[in-house]
C-alpha cells in the first residue's frame, strides 16, 4: 500500500463519516435528555430530498442545508409531539418516523428523480491544501466536513461546560429531580429533539449535496441505524462519536479498497463489520445491566409526564 | 327518503359489480427489488409494466410492489399478488427465485415468470437479458479508452450473471488492450448509492480510469464524472448525471417480452421457457453514445455492436481459459444457454478469486 493510496483511503474515511457525525451528533444530545429517537433514518431522507429539491429548485446549496434542516425540525416534532406530549412509546413512535420519512421522501421527491446539482465543492485553504499528505487527508475537504467538526466542537463545550449541558444532563438522568428544581423537562427534551431533527437532517442534506449530489429513493442506505449504534458505541461522549464515526468510514471503505488491492478475504466478511457492531452494540443497550456500565442517560426510554408528579 | 336513496346505492353498486364482471380485466402484478425510482434496474421493469399497460389498454390491469428485500419478506409479498387475483406475476431479482417457485407451487392456476433466475416449473418461467453482450461492447470501449491499462468493475453479488458479464468485459477489453488488468469490488448491494461511490473512487483511487458497474445507480458516474474518468451507464440511460465521463448506457427494455407473455397468457397458449433477450430482440440497446469519443473507439463500438447482433459474434465462443488454465470452454464450442447460467469462473487473465 503505498503513500498515495493511504492518503486517498484516509481522505474518504473522513468523508464517508462525516454524514454519520452530523445525525450521531445530535441523537446523542436527545438521548442525553433521555429521548430515543430511532427515527434518524427517515428524517435523514426527508433532509436529503428537501435538502436537494431547494438547492435545485435555487441554484444554492446553502438553501438546500437551511430546507434540509427545518424539514428535519418538523418531522422530529412529530415524534416529540407524540412522544413527549402524548406519551406514546419512544421506540414506536421511532420506527414509525422511520418508515414515514422513507415512504414520504420517495413521495416528493419523484420529480426531481434524475436531476443533478453542483453541490458543495472542496474549499481550498491556503499553504494548509498544499502540505503532502495532510494536506490531502485534512484540508481539501468540501465546507460540511469541517461545519460537521465544529459542531462537534461546539456541542462538547456546551455539553460538558455549561450550565446547559448540565440542564440536559439532569433531564437525562433524573427528570423528577429536575422537574423538583425548577427545570421545564418537556422544554428541554422538545429543544433536544428538534436539535436531533435538524443534525438529522444535514445529514442527510450530506449524501444529497456532497456525496453523491442527486436524488434517489432510499440513498441513505441504513446510515442512520449506524449513526444510532455509534452514539452507543461512543457511550454518548462527543469525542467518541467524532472518532467512532471516522472509523466506521473507514470501516466501510477498507473492505472495498482492499478488494481492488486483490485480497482474498471475504468482502462479505469485511462488509458486514459496521452492522456487527451495530447488533452487538444493540443488543448490550436493551440490557439495562449492561447499561450503568456504558453511562446511558437513565431516563433513556422512558416517558416523563410531569402531571403526574406531585 | 332514506330507502330510496339505500336502494339507489345499492343498484350503483349492483351495477358496478355487473360491470367488472363483464369485462374483468387480466391482472398482472411485478415485484420489484428496487425503488421504481433508481433509474436503473427496477425503473427499466416499471417502464416495461407502463408499455404493457399503454399496449393492451382496459383489457390489462397492473400491480407493482417495489423495494421488495429478497428473501422470506418476498415470498410473502408473492403470495399476496398472487391471493389478491392476479393472473400473471413477474418477479423481476435473482433473488426471488426461490420464493416465486414456492408460491408457484401452491398458486397452480396463477402464471410466474421470473427474471434471471433458473429454476422453472409448469406454471413458471424464466426471462433473461443477454446482459454479456452489452457488457462485451463495454469492455471493448473501456480497453480502448484506459490510459492506466486498468479498468474497474463494480460487482453486486457473486452470482453466475455478474461473473459472467465480469468475463465477457474483460475479454472484450483484452481484445483490444492485451496490456489491460481489471481491478473488481464487490458491494453486496444491488443499489446503495453511498456505496457504489465509495467503490467508485476505491477503485479510481487504485489507478483505474474506466468504470463499469453492475449496480444500479448512477452514483458510479457521478464519481467518475467529478473526477474526470470514465464510466458506462447501467440498465437505463444514465448520461443526464455526467456529460463528460459518460461513454454509453446499455439500456434493458422488458415491453417487448412483457407484451408477448401477458398476450401468450390470455390466449392460453403460455408455456413456461427459459427465455433470452438481446440486442437481436431490441430488448438490450446501447443508449446516449457519447459524442466526445474518438472516432476509433466509436467505429469499434459501432462494429462490435452490428457483430453481435447479427450472430456473427459470440463472446463466449471457446477456447476459453479460466484463470487456473482449465479449459472451460472447448475450441469451437458456443456456450449453451444454460451453460451461460452457470459460469462459475473467471476467464483467464483476471487474478482475483472469487468470493465464496
Amino acid at each position: 500500500m503505498d503513500i498515495d493510496l493511504i492518503t486517498q483511503v484516509l481522505f474518504a474515511a473522513i468523508k464517508t463519516g462525516t454524514p454519520l457525525l452530523f445525525i450521531a451528533l445530535g441523537e446523542a444530545i436527545c438521548e442525553k435528555t433521555g429521548v430515543l429517537n430511532l427515527g434518524q433514518e427517515g428524517m435523514m431522507l426527508m433532509g436529503a430530498v428537501v435538502g436537494f429539491m431547494a438547492a435545485y429548485g435555487t441554484g444554492n446549496a446553502g438553501f438546500g442545508l437551511l430546507g434540509a434542516m427545518l424539514i428535519g425540525m418538523v418531522m422530529s416534532l412529530i415524534f416529540g409531539f407524540l412522544v413527549l406530549h402524548l406519551g406514546a412509546n419512544q421506540v414506536a413512535t421511532g420506527l414509525a418516523l422511520t418508515i414515514f420519512g422513507t415512504g414520504l421522501s420517495a413521495f416528493i421527491g419523484s420529480g426531481v428523480v434524475g436531476q443533478t446539482i453542483a453541490g458543495f465543492q472542496p474549499v481550498y485553504i491556503p499553504v494548509l491544501s498544499d502540505l503532502p499528505v495532510v494536506g490531502k487527508v485534512l484540508f481539501s475537504h468540501d465546507p460540511l466536513v469541517y461545519l460537521a467538526i465544529a459542531l462537534a466542537l461546539v456541542i462538547a463545550w456546551v455539553a460538558n461546560k455549561t450550565r446547559i449541558g448540565l440542564t440536559i444532563k439532569a433531564v437525562g438522568e433524573n427528570p423528577n429531580a429536575a422537574n423538583a428544581i425548577g427545570i421545564k423537562v418537556l422544554r428541554v427534551r422538545y429543544l433536544a429533539v428538534m436539535f436531533g431533527g435538524a443534525m438529522a437532517g444535514l445529514g442527510g442534506a450530506y449524501m444529497s449535496l456532497v456525496y453523491t449530489p442527486m436524488w434517489v429513493e432510499n440513498m441513505t442506505a441504513g446510515r442512520g441505524w449506524i449513526a444510532l449504534a455509534l452514539v452507543v458505541f461512543a457511550s454518548w461522549r462527543i469525542g467518541n462519536i467524532v472518532l467512532g464515526a471516522y472509523l466506521f468510514g473507514l470501516a466501510s471503505i477498507m473492505h472495498l479498497v482492499l478488494q481492488g488491492m486483490g485480497w482474498s478475504i471475504s468482502p462479505n466478511l469485511l462488509a458486514m463489520l459496521p452492522y456487527v457492531a451495530t447488533i452487538v452494540v444493540m443488543v448490550i443497550i436493551s440490557a439495562d445491566k449492561f447499561k450503568e456500565k456504558l453511562l446511558a442517560p437513565r431516563s433513556l426510554g422512558k416517558p416523563f409526564d410531569p402531571r403526574q408528579m406531585a | 327518503m332514506k330507502l330510496k336513496s339505500l336502494l339507489v346505492g345499492l343498484g350503483l353498486l349492483a351495477g358496478v359489480g355487473a360491470a367488472q364482471a363483464a369485462d374483468d380485466p387480466f391482472k398482472v402484478g411485478f415485484v420489484y427489488v428496487g425503488p421504481v425510482g433508481d433509474l436503473g434496474w427496477s425503473y427499466e421493469h416499471d417502464r416495461g409494466r407502463q408499455e404493457l399497460e399503454k399496449y393492451f389498454g382496459d383489457k390489462v390491469e397492473t400491480t407493482f410492489v417495489e423495494n421488495v428485500p429478497e428473501g422470506a419478506d418476498a415470498e410473502r409479498v408473492i403470495t399476496q399478488l398472487a391471493k389478491s387475483g392476479n393472473d400473471l406475476i413477474f418477479s423481476t431479482s435473482f433473488g426471488f427465485m426461490n420464493p416465486t417457485l414456492k408460491v408457484a407451487k401452491r398458486f397452480p392456476k396463477v402464471t410466474f415468470e421470473h427474471a434471471t433466475g433458473y429454476k422453472r416449473s409448469k406454471n413458471m418461467g424464466t426471462y433473461v437479458l443477454r446482459t454479456y453482450e452489452g457488457r462485451y461492447v463495454s469492455g471493448v470501449a473501456a480497453g480502448m479508452l484506459t490510459e492506466t491499462n486498468t479498468i474497474g468493475y463494480i460487482g453486486s453479488f457473486p452470482i453466475p450473471e455478474v461473473i459472467r458479464d465480469i468475463n465477457s468485459s474483460f475479454m472484450a477489453a483484452k481484445s483490444v488492450n492485451p496490456d489491460v488488468t481489471m481491478k473488481i469490488v464487490w458491494v453486496n448491494s444491488w443499489y446503495d448509492p453511498g456505496k457504489e461511490t465509495d467503490a467508485a473512487n476505491a477503485l479510481m483511487d487504485q489507478g483505474v480510469d474506466v468504470l463499469l458497474q453492475h449496480t444500479d445507480s448512477p452514483a458510479p458516474l457521478i464519481a467518475a464524472e467529478k473526477r474526470g474518468k470514465r464510466a458506462i451507464g447501467q440498465a437505463s440511460d444514465q448520461s443526464s448525471f455526467a456529460p463528460t465521463a459518460h461513454v454509453f448506457s446499455v439500456r434493458d427494455d422488458w415491453a417487448p417480452y412483457y407484451i408477448k407473455v401477458t398476450q401468450a397468457v390470455m390466449d392460453g397458449t403460455y408455456e413456461p421457457s427459459d427465455f433470452w433477450g438481446g440486442f437481436q430482440e431490441e430488448m438490450l440497446s446501447l443508449a446516449s453514445i457519447n459524442d466526445n469519443l474518438p472516432t476509433d473507439v466509436r467505429a469499434k463500438i459501432d462494429e462490435t455492436y452490428a457483430k453481435i447482433k447479427s450472430g456473427e459474434f459470440h463472446p463466449f465462443t471457446g477456447p476459453i481459459k479460466d484463470n487456473k488454465g482449465n479449459v472451460v470452454v472447448a475450441e469451437g464450442h458456443t456456450l449453451t444457454d444454460t451453460e451461460l447460467a452457470q459460469v462459475n469462473w473467471y476467464v483467464e487473465g483476471i487474478t482475483d478469486e472469487i468470493p465464496r
